[in-house]
């Protein structure tokens, strides 16, 4: 440690600290104006709120292709869609709520509370981050103007060739979902790049590993999960369905030596893994609300990391499970039944040191706690259910058919959505300096409880009755109509759950009660700043002792002081154990990354009718890039002094 | 909350972005399934371009399915169930002409393809009324124009999932006119 | 329970077995039910007892739980982890075995029947050793009760998959590849199966059935599909043949015995033995065949066949003909 940075304990960094704060906010103030400074902005919180908008932007128009399809289903024969609208509706619904909710809506959480929880004031590449969010918005918007425009892809959420392919896939529709499948594997990568190197890079100091939260441990496992799954996907569609589709090769051509199970495989090997990007970073949330509302620290942290590590590394050998009724030999597929049964040990341990640890605690019932623990009565079923179908003779019984549906909606309702909301009325007096209505709370509580149960539970019925996925009606004589009915009825009680929240999100934002730094008295570096926090996030740095720094610090808060305030200075510290190394002045608002994101489009959007888009596309990428990278020389380049943290910038 | 007229140019670029794309897509993407096209009746289609006397404007009989890439789609499993590939294999010809060269006996419009198929043609094209339905023959038609690259790229299929045919791929021409006599080795395996 | 003659209604539950293979796989489920429903309300218990044991302390005003304690709690979920471990690995156990014994076909010479997926409907041809023994028929399949029965599985165009849950599990359908399965109905009667991967428009609509009768039954069956197609013996029904042959149908139908031998759409030789008809989506009667043959795109749209609009008196003599192919 240097002498320039000393650990002077205090409670309020305003006190002594109000000169640099003031100099602070001159440092973060944009010149650009309220629209441009909003557009070119790339601060975290900033590119959070925009990303997590968009995306229940997309959870409601996804749902609204779910509405349309159980109404569809409610009585037998139905003629509200025929079957080529109903296979874009579903195609889209699924493609949208994996692809642009589900993970989305979680790396756009990180982004926001992930820099507040490790106690730095930004992300490892800010401008990156933006690129990430504009790139996801374009494909987002292409995605929904085609369903719009009767370009929406109608081969299932995951494409199955041959009958993605050319010959059977008439237009451009498929292209359309390649292209989007890009958009977001992108945007998912730079997230996953961001999060790991802000996690590993740019803690606080003093928060060694074992003093990482656990979200934070939830994050870091998905995004290297991410790292080595998405890939699969994105050379899978872009590269070879969009080749065969545009430029007649023959990846997925068995009569010129492809193959069509090629395409499950690397769809699957991202597929497995995609559902526990999706749930892992729900199980950090679920640890810390249930942390936040017991008042006690997780029981047993060692277990709880070590379960995430194994949940995201044993996921990467599941993804056969999805295929048992293909030429999969038999060996193979006994693999990954045993795979596909192990993978629950580790969630059960987590499920029951939650339970220890509310056993040890002292429970508040707020809303928050409620979807914590709906949660774990939910996706417990959709666990189950998991662990029946990982055997092969009774997965080939129910495979593809609405038992299937029941499953994945029970893990996915029950592992991302209630974790999900939970997190939202736990944050969002964080994000928005408002509380939220508890009692609307509560309605959205049960509503959405009773409402995935009465939608979802139904449907393992009908899937062990021999009902199918993917049906746009069926015949009367099957008597499955009375099930369906009920499982729309739920559907209802489900929207009307999401409108009161949306509602209570809308009236509390201007109308709720003002929130102080940490409303719940939690334990998190996040709760250390102001709600919502300053631009700078902190000033001066928090230093960590203790896995629940502000319930260990009491009245005083260790802190760090010396960082610049005339430029946006980021502390760099160790990998392991947080030790500062150097100071890092991180750029500021720069308009690069929503070019970059419109050449990305031109490039993508273009390449659906031709392979030309590619060049043109590379060439604005490449200007964009130039832009983006061009060398600033106002500051010093790094200076390397004795006695004193070095310091570098951003090119 | 952000000033009015930003609301306002957003607004105005999100309508004409939902509209463009709107008008783009249509008539690609249709799947019209239950619908009897009017039919190219022998006497109001010519095959040759001249006329004695003063020129009468030929009443054509429009492809309802010129760009629609099902229908395409659609022509292209006919051209194969119908078995026009035993004379014409794969667009290159065999013991009937090449169809994605640009030599056209009969003319290349639409109805007149739809009148050869309808009324067959001397040496050995067979005459398809009553066999074949009125919408499977523009379905045809469309494809057939496809194979010498006459309809849009958008439309078309790359390949099919058997082996290699030669069919209008959208890489392998170009929108303009093929060359002369245009046909590749592969296009003539059956 | 050995019940000559049909079932009840229309029954595609996987768990009401009518074979081996389904009654295996439908053990498996209640036994995985049992276990799973009584871990689950183990769990659900825990948790309420947990939450119930921290009001009750708070309310008496106790002071935290202590380090003392953890001692407690980590024996407590160590013993919980170890029983998931313990359970988890009877499943597996179980699924394995239950899996072995589900693969081995249990004969040497099974009835052998290739079935060819197709976008929307089954073709299924009985092999035989002798040329004139196949036959080829659609969307119907007959076996004889007991008798284990060797599915050959190939697809036409896309993936689909195969699936009657009252005798067994599913096995896709893949073009390029060649899938074998077998399943063996024990009791008779009328099976429905659905193909279980979405393959297009009318996915929903590909269903087919199998009737499982008695080995008199069956054969007398086979004798009847080997045959060449009914000689029509009234004007109508001649008249019906003349319109099939020379208009539109025989472009992709094929009745065994005359010319039309076109192999794009389903064998016509004995439609009028077949219960139903656009797999399994109409029963067979006079007025869904004709409704069917005069608009399909009506009841299955983006289905193959076209319609065909033919002069009412055209329409009946046709329809004649074709009930008349017993």
């Amino acid at each position: 440690m240097s002498e320039t940075i000393a650990a002077a304990p205090t409670v309020d960094p305003n006190g002594p600290y109000e000169a640099e704060i003031a100099e602070l906010t001159r440092t973060y103030h944009s010149d650009a104006g309220r629209f441009w400074g909003w557009v070119t902005s790339v601060d975290h919180k900033s590119i959070g709120k925009r990303y997590i908008a968009t995306c229940f932007v997309f959870f409601i128009l996804a749902g609204l292709n779910a509405g349309v399809m159980r109404m569809q289903l409610a009585r037998p024969e139905n003629h509200i869609v025929g079957p080529d609208r109903y296979n874009q509706l579903f195609t889209v619904h699924g493609t949208a709520m994996m692809f642009l909710f589900a993970v989305p809506v979680m790396t756009a959480m990180a982004t926001y509370l992930v820099p507040l929880m490790v106690g730095t004031k930004e992300v490892a590449y800010p401008r990156l981050n933006a690129f990430g969010y504009w790139t996801f918005l374009i494909g987002g918007l292409f995605l929904f103007a085609g369903l719009y425009s009767n370009t929406g892809p109608d081969t299932g959420w995951f494409a199955y060739t041959p009958l993605s392919g050319p010959e059977y896939a008439a237009g451009k529709r498929v292209d359309v979902w390649a292209q989007v499948v890009t958009f977001t594997e992108i945007a998912g990568l730079v997230a996953a790049v961001e999060m790991i190197v802000t996690i590993f890079k740019m803690r606080a100091p003093g928060m060694s590993l074992n003093r990482i939260p656990l979200y934070v441990w939830s994050i870091l496992v998905v995004s290297f999960m991410i790292v080595f799954a998405m890939p699969s996907v994105a050379m899978a569609s872009t590269m070879m369905l969009a080749m065969d589709r545009l430029v007649a090769t023959h990846f997925f051509n068995r009569a010129e030596g492809g193959d069509p199970l090629l395409w499950q495989h690397l769809f699957w090997f991202f597929g497995h893994p995609e559902v526990y990007i999706m749930f892992i970073p729900g199980l950090g949330f679920v640890s810390a609300i249930i942390e936040t509302f017991t008042k006690r620290k997780i029981f047993a942290y060692p277990v709880m990391v070590l379960a995430l590590f194994v949940t995201g590394f044993v996921a990467f050998g599941l993804w056969v499970h999805h295929m048992f009724a293909t030429p999969v030999p038999q060996l193979g597929r006994s693999l990954f039944t045993a795979a596909s049964v192990l993978i629950a040990i580790p969630t059960g341990a987590q499920i029951f040191c939650w339970i220890a640890t509310i056993w040890a605690g002292r429970p508040r019932y707020t809303t928050s706690m409620m979807f914590a623990l709906g949660f774990i009565v939910v996706f417990t079923i959709g666990g189950m259910t998991g662990v029946m179908i990982a055997s092969v003779p009774f997965d080939l019984q129910v495979h593809d058919t609405y038992f299937i549906v029941a499953h994945f909606h029970y893990v996915i309702l029950g592992g991302v959505l209630f974790p999900l909301f939970g997190a939202c009325y736990l944050y969002f007096p964080k994000i928005t300096g408002r509380m939220m209505s508890e009692t609307l709370g509560k309605w959205n509580f049960w509503l959405f409880f009773v409402g995935v149960n009465v939608t979802f539970f139904p449907m393992h019925l009908l899937g062990l009755d021999g009902m199918p996925r993917r049906v746009y009606t069926y015949l009367p004589e099957m008597g499955w109509g009375k099930l369906n009915l009920i499982a729309t009825f739920g559907a209802v009680i489900i929207v009307s759950s999401v409108a009161v929240f949306l509602w209570n999100v809308i009236s509390s934002w201007r109308g709720g009660a003002i929130a102080g730094p940490n409303p719940w008295g939690a334990p998190g570096l996040e709760w250390a700043t102001s709600s919502p926090p300053p631009p700078w996030n902190f000033h001066p740095v928090p230093v960590v002792e203790g896995r629940a720094p502000l319930w260990e610090a009491g009245e005083e808060l260790p802190v760090a002081t010396g960082l610049a305030t005339d430029r946006r200075e980021v502390l760099i510290t160790t990998a392991l154990d947080a030790i500062p190394d150097n100071r890092h002045e991180h750029p500021g608002e720069s308009h690069w990354p929503l070019v970059m994101a419109i050449a990305v489009g031109v490039t993508f959007i273009g390449a659906v009718w031709t392979p030309w888009a590619y060049v043109v596309g590379f060439a604005m990428s490449a200007v964009a890039f130039g832009g983006w990278g061009w060398p600033r020389g106002e500051h010093p380049a790094d200076q390397v002094t004795d006695g004193v943290l070095p310091r570098s910038e951003a090119r | 909350m952000r000033r009015l007229s930003t609301v306002r140019a957003v607004s105005f670029a999100v309508a004409s972005f939902l509209f463009a794309t709107s008008v783009a897509g249509c008539r690609r993407e249709e799947r019209r399934f239950r619908e009897s096209p009017p039919s190219a009746t022998p006497t109001t289609v010519r095959v040759s371009a001249l006329q004695p006397g003063t020129m009468q404007d030929t009443t054509h009989a429009r492809n309802p399915y010129e760009n629609n890439a099902y229908a395409q789609s659609e022509g292209q499993r006919l051209f194969g169930w119908y078995n026009c590939a035993g004379c014409h294999a794969n667009g290159g010809g065999g013991m009937g002409p090449p169809l994605m060269d640009d030599q056209w006996i009969y003319g290349s419009s639409p109805e007149n393809i739809y009148t050869t198929i309808i009324q067959g043609r001397p040496n050995g094209m067979p005459s398809f009324a009553g066999k074949i339905p009125t919408t499977q023959v523009w379905q045809l038609v469309t494809y057939v124009r496809s194979l010498s690259a006459q309809n849009s790229t958008g439309a078309r299929s790359s390949r099919t999932d058997h082996m290699m045919m030669y069919p209008g791929s959208s890489s392998l021409q170009d929108p303009e006119k093929p060359k002369n006599s245009f046909r590749p080795p592969a296009s003539e395996m059956p | 329970m050995l019940q000559d003659g049909l079932r009840g209604a229309l029954n595609q539950s996987a768990l009401e077995p009518a074979g081996p293979q389904a009654a295996k796989v439908t053990h498996l489920w209640w036994f995985a039910l049992a276990i799973a429903t009584t871990v689950y309300l183990l769990t659900m218990g825990a948790l309420w007892w947990a939450a119930h044991r921290a009001r009750q302390r708070e309310l008496r005003g106790e002071a935290a739980v202590g380090p003392e304690a953890e001692q407690g709690m980590t024996r407590g979920v160590t013993y919980s982890i170890a029983a998931t471990i313990v359970i988890l690995l009877i499943f597996l156990v179980t699924d394995l075995s239950v899996g072995r014994t589900l693969s081995p076909v249990p004969s040497k010479h099974p009835l052998t029947i290739e079935l060819t997926g197709h976008q929307w409907w089954w073709e299924v041809t009985y092999a035989d050793t002798s040329p004139h023994g196949r036959f080829t028929t659609a969307n119907e399949i007959h076996v004889p009760v007991g008798e284990p029965v060797l599915f050959v599985l190939q697809a036409q165009d896309v993936i689909h998959s195969f699936w009657v849950p009252n005798l067994a599990g599913k096995k896709d359908l893949i073009p390029g590849y060649t899938q074998s399965m077998w399943f063996q109905a024990d009791t008779a009667g009328l099976y429905r199966g659905q193909c279980a991967e979405f393959c297009g428009l009318q996915h929903a609509k590909m269903a087919l059935h199998v009737v499982a009768e008695s080995k008199a039954d069956y054969q007398r069956w086979v004798d009847q599909q080997r045959g060449t197609a009914a000689i029509p013996t009234d004007s109508a029904a001649r008249r019906g043949r003349e319109i099939f042959l020379t208009g539109t149908c025989a472009m992709c139908h094929s009745i065994e015995g005359t010319s039309a031998g076109s192999h794009a759409g389903p064998d016509l030789t004995h439609l009028a033995s077949r219960r139903t008809i656009a797999a399994g989506t109409l029963p067979n009667t006079r007025g869904a065949l004709g409704g069917w043959v005069v608009d399909p795109q009506r009841i299955k749209p983006g289905v193959r066949m076209p319609p065909n609009m033919l002069k009412p008196q055209d329409l009946d003599a046709l329809l004649t003909y074709l009930q008349s192919l017993k």
